[in-house]
């Protein structure tokens, strides 16, 4: 759940805060700390857990900063942009921004981006950008324009999209809003157009973005007090042309209108975004969490000294100038997850398998990590020596398998994955199969005769997929009735939901013996049960199973005369195997499988009852099987536990008791479960008077050895 | 059947009907333990029993109990702890404060501290000072001066008994625990700076009082409690106020000791439970620690009544005579037999004698002594058969003793004519007459002075002289005669030196008499020269059992860490048997025993052979065999006679132990053909012991 915190103000120093606000706030490398810079001519580093500056620079009277202090991540430098063309970049040791090293550009400077793991940008306010590197190794270069004249940069975005910077900026002329996404591993710039939609004459007050694999998300908060979303892919189809996005209406009326102030809109995560403004009753300024996907306000501030209807946010901090003062709210997204709170995780592991890790958030980019390794290698850079190392960009074979998959024929998928699987396991590893798995199911939804088996397979068996990660998967393996399949699922997949799990049995029942023969089920959970020499023997093991009760002393004598007519066919059922052993396996899967009786119940009433019949049938053989040994195990390697037969057992009676109740050829196998409580119960009781009578012996035992107060024995010693 | 000429041990009569108190005496067999007191100087520990016995237990000399002072009807040892380095003070009900001697073996003396039965006594950090709490509400201080203590002042009088005393380490302040409450005094002032109330509640029923059984001052201000509500609680003793409340059972938890280093303390319960907390660190790698109860341990059936924290090790006594000591595995450093639990039940010294030519049994208890004849057979039968009693053992004599005082050491001449025993005050000496069935007993009057208190008895084998440790560190010579005495000689102690022999043993022709103290060697006396003939080399470990063997005249010493050896008298060197044992070592399993080897006889005919026995075991060795190394089997059951000669051979080592009979507190040969031993099962002990608390095993 979504909360604010208290909030605290950062300054006791109060900002030479212009009209206009802050020029921004930027983090810095170090996690807890950020560079504010004010509209003047001061950039101040605070630290957030402190409350407190850690260091101020100013540039000279006269001078003025134009473009935010950014950090570079890579260096641990300082860079801003005084009097728009002026670079200077510092260090955490210098004092004197006036004697710190300096670089006049060409052009002038919109802003400077940085983020971790890669070189900082250079945006010009022609829409041209720059490395850098490049630029420092140049700084008078000519810079081209790229945006056409009276256009004029309004926001700017950077991101690194598999481990790739991503630059989105969007420009504005006469109410018209175009996007321009700047790859940079390909180095094209595609243009957008931004249509409004039917609003034509709102005008965008404030942008955020949030980045997932294909798309760059930006949300605009338009003067109607509206959030849209447009989405903007990362791969574009066709750079060349000039395309047109439309934007769709993500959250209606979340500021009034017509306020004076500025709004501001962030970010937070995925489904949640920050907005300042005022709320359409209220005239104070508000900041309040909406969460996207539910549409719903999570929490509100009042922030009753006015803003400048900026915000950004770092980390888990909110900053924002409230009154003269930079103000921080924590915020916190606690994640709940259902799946811990409910229903039954999986425990069993096989001890020789590796453990890797079950979840992996795709979403994160896993370049922070990667990338700032690279950095390490790649040296500090000290500017004043001006070294010049260029990033080598490489094709990660992961890439290929990336490709390959969008467009191959199923044979080449097949052999590139094992490729790839072939090869030592990156870091990234978790996120390349989980790309290839969803890159393949899309492709068979696109492609309905698109379906590589053996692929998926393979890809299951390496321990990274869960249920969770590709739903489809399971989803297209039960449209296309593949038991090899959901078997392997069900065996690997920690996390199948109860409906799906439902699904599966029900395929597992209903698929016909033919179909059956021709797949090929892993069979390690089933016993060799089609011994014919066995069921002799069986015979006489029937009543061992009872524990020495014989079921004609029974009392439930309308029953025994039932079954006394046919005592061979009984005989016969119940020590034969009711399905064929493929169906075995694929139902012990079944058995094996987690989950919750709460959720499993209501699917399990949805299965026919024949099928029910047939599964309780099979489970009563089991546990006559489990009952014919001492250890109350069944033989075969993994094949299913006592406790989980009996579990089912019972839930399958639960479930449906109405209607086995109602059938007359589950009579004999209800009657037969009865009878078997029953003689537990009297075993139970038999055994409890065994107990006291071993008791009773063992005290008379006792009383034997005593030889007594005095006694004479003979011992040999010599 | 056997092709090495040996002739099967026929007839072996076991007597287990008169072992210490009996229920017909209404008197209740070994007495519970009470108190325990740790010193970490010396690594011994005091105990005391209900009945007032003090035993010092040298945890260093392999838990071996090292001394024993007598205990008193009168003296209910409440409280006992070591002051001043390592002397070793106790009070009781009796409102005495008493110290004893560790070297002479008595007690130094008694002080009234005139304030009705004391319940606690606690000595100052430093040492110099003794506090006691005292049935009136006083607390007591005495200085402890170098040879006597000195009453110096009263504490504010509290309401009630003083229960349990314990000294803040700096000395400055102490903690009383009272029936209701604990009260902290400020030492200088002796006021009562804090009085902190104790809730009655226990389970939500409010009992009508609780008792403060046990109170723990640590440095840093916490009083740690224990009551009878079953709780262990945490007080700040500057602000008088409960910060912690552990409710550990559901009877009174009696007893808390806290290590040194304060990092962890023990707590004994009413259920036989002794519970382990320790200051752990809320999260690893935090300062911040808190006390958590970590470990319980059930090894006693009753009353814990006490509990000591030695450095490495967790101590508890409690009404069912057992001492556990449990070491504690994070601090055993090397895992060798140190690390195992032991639990020591039996006393380490013989409480048994017999008369063989009379086939009698004289077994001593507290306050009585009892005299048996054994039963006898005529039948025969094969190894392991029980066999037809054709009469059964008698008890022939109940001797009580006068006065409060418990009977020290007894012993009854190889005649079967003499017996003589002694308590701390008086010395018996007893003539019996046998005429048919009827046996007369006359006691010898007219004792000399010398002979006023002995720690060890023996007869000569002949019965005709008598040998006396008195306690003064004298050997006694006593020549009987008739039913006359006569008193030859008096082995004075080495000048300086007043350390008490509490071992004796004499050869079997009379000429030798070895006397052992409790540290020092052993040293054989020639006695028809009335002169000391030699001193056995020192050994760092005190003698357990020792006796001279027949014909050659080596004596045969065990000490407590299980080493056995050989001394030539008339040589006054080890024998080579003995040296070669030393080369070699003993089986590592032998040495792993934890209990002390009590007695060492001989077969008159067999002069190769020496049978000792602890409480677990008996064991003939056999000089003539190998001995077993750390690859042989050490417990090799007596080999079957069927088998070859040479399986036989081949297995066979110096050592033929068998376990049949334990624990075993006595055994010895009669004659050529019988061998006598006295079993005490542990159910017999229990069995009159008062019921213990009732806990129910499975659910309600």
């Amino acid at each position: 759940m979504a909360a604010l915190e208290e909030e605290f103000t950062l300054s006791s120093i109060v900002l030479s805060a212009g009209p206009e606000g802050l020029l921004g706030v930027e983090q810095s490398d170090e996690t807890d700390q950020f560079l504010v810079t004010d509209s003047g001519r001061t950039v101040i580093l605070y630290k957030v857990s402190d409350h407190k500056p850690l260091g101020s620079w100013s540039v000279k009277q006269g001078q003025i900063i134009t473009c935010p202090a950014v950090c570079n991540f890579q260096t641990r430098e300082y860079i801003v942009v005084h009097d728009n063309k002026v670079l200077r970049i510092w260090n955490n040791e210098d004092v004197n921004l006036d004697k710190v090293f300096k670089a006049t550009l060409s052009a002038e400077v919109y802003r400077i981006l940085s983020v971790q793991g890669t070189e900082p940008l250079v945006l010009f306010k022609e829409g041209a950008v720059r490395g850098l590197e490049a630029l420092l190794a140049d700084p008078q270069q000519k810079i081209e324009t790229v945006i056409s004249d009276e256009e004029v940069i309004i926001w700017t975005k950077f991101f690194i999209v598999f481990r790739h910077p991503v630059l989105i900026f969007i420009t504005e002329k006469h109410g018209n809003y175009f996007a321009y996404v700047q790859m940079f591993n390909s180095r094209i710039l595609t243009k957008y157009t931004l249509l409004l939609g039917q609003d034509e004459n709102s005008v965008i007050e404030s942008f955020t973005a949030s980045v997932d694999r294909k798309f760059i998300s930006v949300m605009s908060l338009s003067s109607d007090g509206c959030i849209y979303e447009t989405l903007i892919p990362i791969r574009p189809t066709d750079p060349e042309k000039n395309q047109s996005l439309v934007r769709s209406l993500l959250l209606k009326a979340v500021v009034s209108g017509n306020t004076q102030n500025g709004v501001a809109l962030t970010a937070l995560d995925q489904d949640h975004v920050a907005v300042l403004g005022s709320p359409l009753a209220a005239s104070k300024e508000c900041l309040s969490v909406w969460n996207i996907k539910f549409q719903t306000l999570q929490t509100s501030k009042e922030l009753p000294q006015g803003t400048s209807g900026q915000l950004w946010y770092y980390g888990e901090n909110l900053f924002m100038l409230h009154g003269k003062s930079l103000t921080v709210i924590p915020y916190k997204c606690e994640v709940s997850s259902l799946a811990g709170a409910l229903g039954k995780l999986k425990h069993g592991q096989d001890p020789g398998t590796h453990v890797m890790p079950r979840f992996v958030n795709w979403e994160t980019p896993q370049g922070c990590g990667l990338g700032f390794q690279n950095s390490e290698q790649s040296r500090r850079i000290l500017r004043r020596r001006k070294i010049e190392v260029s990033l080598q960009p490489e094709v990660p074979p992961s890439k290929q398998l990336l490709s390959t998959i969008m467009e191959d024929s199923e044979k080449h998928i097949e052999v590139e994955v094992r490729k790839f699987l072939a090869l030592k396991r990156t870091p990234d590893f978790h996120t390349v199969i989980g790309d290839t798995v969803t890159g393949l199911l899309e492709r068979c939804k696109a492609e309905p005769s698109f379906y590589p088996r053996n692929c998926l397979m393979q890809l299951i068996q390496t321990h990274a997929l869960s249920y969770s990660l590709c739903p489809d998967l399971m989803e297209i393996a039960l449209i296309k009735k593949d038991v090899q399949l959901l078997q392997l699922c069900l065996q690997q997949f920690p996390d199948v939901p109860e409906s799906v799990t439902c699904a599966c049995l029900k395929i597992f029942l209903s698929i016909g013996d033919d179909s059956l023969q021709e797949t090929d089920v892993s069979m390690e959970s089933v016993f060799d049960c089609s011994n014919s020499v066995h069921d002799e023997k069986m015979e006489e093991q029937t009543e061992i199973l009872q524990n020495g009760f014989n079921p004609e002393e029974d009392k439930c004598n309308n029953c025994d005369q039932e079954l006394n007519k046919k005592p061979q066919d009984e005989t016969k059922e119940s020590t034969s195997c009711p399905v064929v052993p493929k169906r075995a396996a694929l139902l012990n899967a079944i058995l094996h499988s987690a989950y919750s009786e709460t959720f499993l119940l209501p699917h399990l009433k949805d299965i026919p009852a024949q099928h029910i019949t047939l599964f309780l049938k099979y489970l009563y053989f089991l546990y006559l099987k489990c009952s014919e040994n001492a250890t109350m195990t069944l033989p075969g390697i993994h094949s299913p536990t006592l406790n989980q037969i009996m579990d089912w057992i019972c839930l399958l009676l639960d479930a449906n008791v109405t209607v086995v109740v109602m059938m007359p050829e589950a009579k004999r196998l209800l009657i037969n479960l009865y009878k078997l409580v029953k003689s537990q119960i009297s075993v139970y009781s038999e055994l409890n008077k065994i107990e006291v009578s071993f008791r009773e012996l063992q005290k008379l035992n006792q009383e034997k050895n005593n030889r007594g107060l005095y006694s004479i024995e003979v011992l040999e010693l010599f | 059947r056997s092709t090495s000429g040996a002739e099967p041990e026929s007839a072996r009569a076991r007597g287990a009907g008169a072992e210490r108190g009996e229920r017909r005496e209404g008197e209740s067999a070994a007495a519970g333990i009470r108190c325990v007191a740790y010193n970490n100087q010396s690594n011994r520990l005091a105990v005391s029993r209900t009945d007032g016995t003090v035993e010092v237990y040298n945890l260093s000399a392999n838990y071996f109990q090292e001394k024993f002072f007598p205990g008193h009807e009168s003296r209910a040892t409440e409280a006992l702890c070591w002051a001043e380095g390592q002397r070793l003070f106790s009070a009781g009900l009796n409102g005495e404060i008493m110290e004893y001697d560790l070297q002479a073996l008595n007690i130094k003396y008694a002080v009234d501290a005139f304030g009705g039965p004391i319940w606690s006594m606690a000595a100052s950090p430093s040492g110099s000072q003794l506090l006691v709490g005292c049935e009136d509400g006083s607390v007591k201080l005495f200085q402890i001066t170098p040879d006597k203590i000195q009453f110096e002042r009263n504490f504010d009088r509290q309401k009630s008994r003083i229960l349990s005393l314990s000294w803040h380490p700096s000395g400055t302040h102490i903690a009383a625990g009272s029936i209701d409450y604990i009260s902290v005094f400020d030492v200088k002032s002796g006021s009562a700076v804090h009085k902190m109330i104790v809730d009655r509640q226990y389970m939500g029923v409010s009992k009508r009082k609780c008792i403060v059984w046990g109170v723990a001052f640590l440095s840093d201000g916490t009083v740690i409690s224990v009551d009878s509500a079953g709780k262990v609680q945490f007080w700040d003793s500057a602000t008088g106020t409960l910060v912690k409340s552990h409710l550990i059972a559901n009877a009174d938890v009696q007893s808390i000791a806290v290590a040194e280093q304060e990092d962890s303390f023990v707590v004994g319960t009413a259920e036989g439970t002794v519970f382990h907390f320790q200051l752990v660190p809320v999260t690893s790698n935090s300062s911040e620690k808190q006390w958590v109860r970590t470990k319980p341990f059930q090894h006693h059936t009753h009353d814990v009544r006490t509990v000591a924290h030695s450095p490495t090790a967790l101590i508890s006594g409690g009404t069912d005579t057992h001492l556990v000591i449990r070491p504690l595995m994070e601090k055993v450093e090397v895992k060798n037999y140190d690390a195992a639990l032991r639990k020591i039940t039996f006393p380490h010294r013989r409480l048994i004698s017999c008369s063989k030519k009379r086939q009698l049994l004289l077994f001593q208890f507290a306050h009585h002594l009892e005299l048996w004849r054994l039963g006898s057979t005529v039948a025969t039968g094969k190894n392991g058969d029980t066999l037809p009693l054709s009469k059964n053992a008698d008890h022939l004599l109940h001797l009580k003793t006068k006065g409060p005082e418990n009977i020290i050491c007894s012993c009854i001449s190889p005649c079967g004519s003499w017996i003589a025993y002694s308590t701390v005050s008086r010395f018996f000496l007893y003539r019996l007459n046998y005429e048919h069935d009827n046996i007369s007993l006359k006691r010898v009057s007219k004792m000399p002075p010398f002979l006023r208190s002995a720690l060890q008895i023996l007869f000569s084998e002949d019965s005709t002289k008598l040998f006396v440790a008195s306690n003064q560190g004298a050997l006694h010579i006593v020549q009987l005669s008739g039913g006359s005495f006569k008193h030859l000689h008096a082995f004075q102690p080495q000048s300086g030196t007043v350390e008490a022999m509490c071992l004796l043993a004499v050869s079997s022709d009379g000429n030798w008499l070895a006397a052992s103290g409790t540290s020092a060697g052993v040293h054989v006396y020639n006695v028809k020269q009335l002169k000391l003939h030699c001193t056995v080399p020192a050994y760092n470990f005190p003698v357990t059992a020792m006796a001279i063997a027949p014909n050659t005249n080596n004596l045969v010493i065990a000490h407590s860490d299980q080493q056995v050896f050989e001394y030539s008298i008339p040589d006054k060197q080890y024998t080579d048997w003995s040296r070669t044992v030393q080369k070699q070592g003993f089986h590592h399993l032998w040495l792993q025993r934890d209990t002390p080897i009590t007695h060492i006889s001989f077969h008159p005919k067999r002069p190769m052979h020496i049978l000792l026995h602890d409480a677990y075991m008996f064991c003939i060795i056999d000089k003539s065999l190998p001995l077993p190394n750390d690859k042989t089997l050490l417990y090799n059951p007596f080999p079957p006679t069927n088998e070859s000669d040479v399986v036989r051979r081949r297995t066979a080592h110096a050592f033929k132990i068998s376990k049949i009979y334990k624990p075993l507190l006595f055994m010895d040969l009669l004659d050529e053909r019988t061998l006598v031993a006295v079993e005490r099962p542990l159910d017999d002990i229990i069995a009159q012991l008062p019921p213990p608390i009732k806990k129910k095993k499975f659910g309600t």
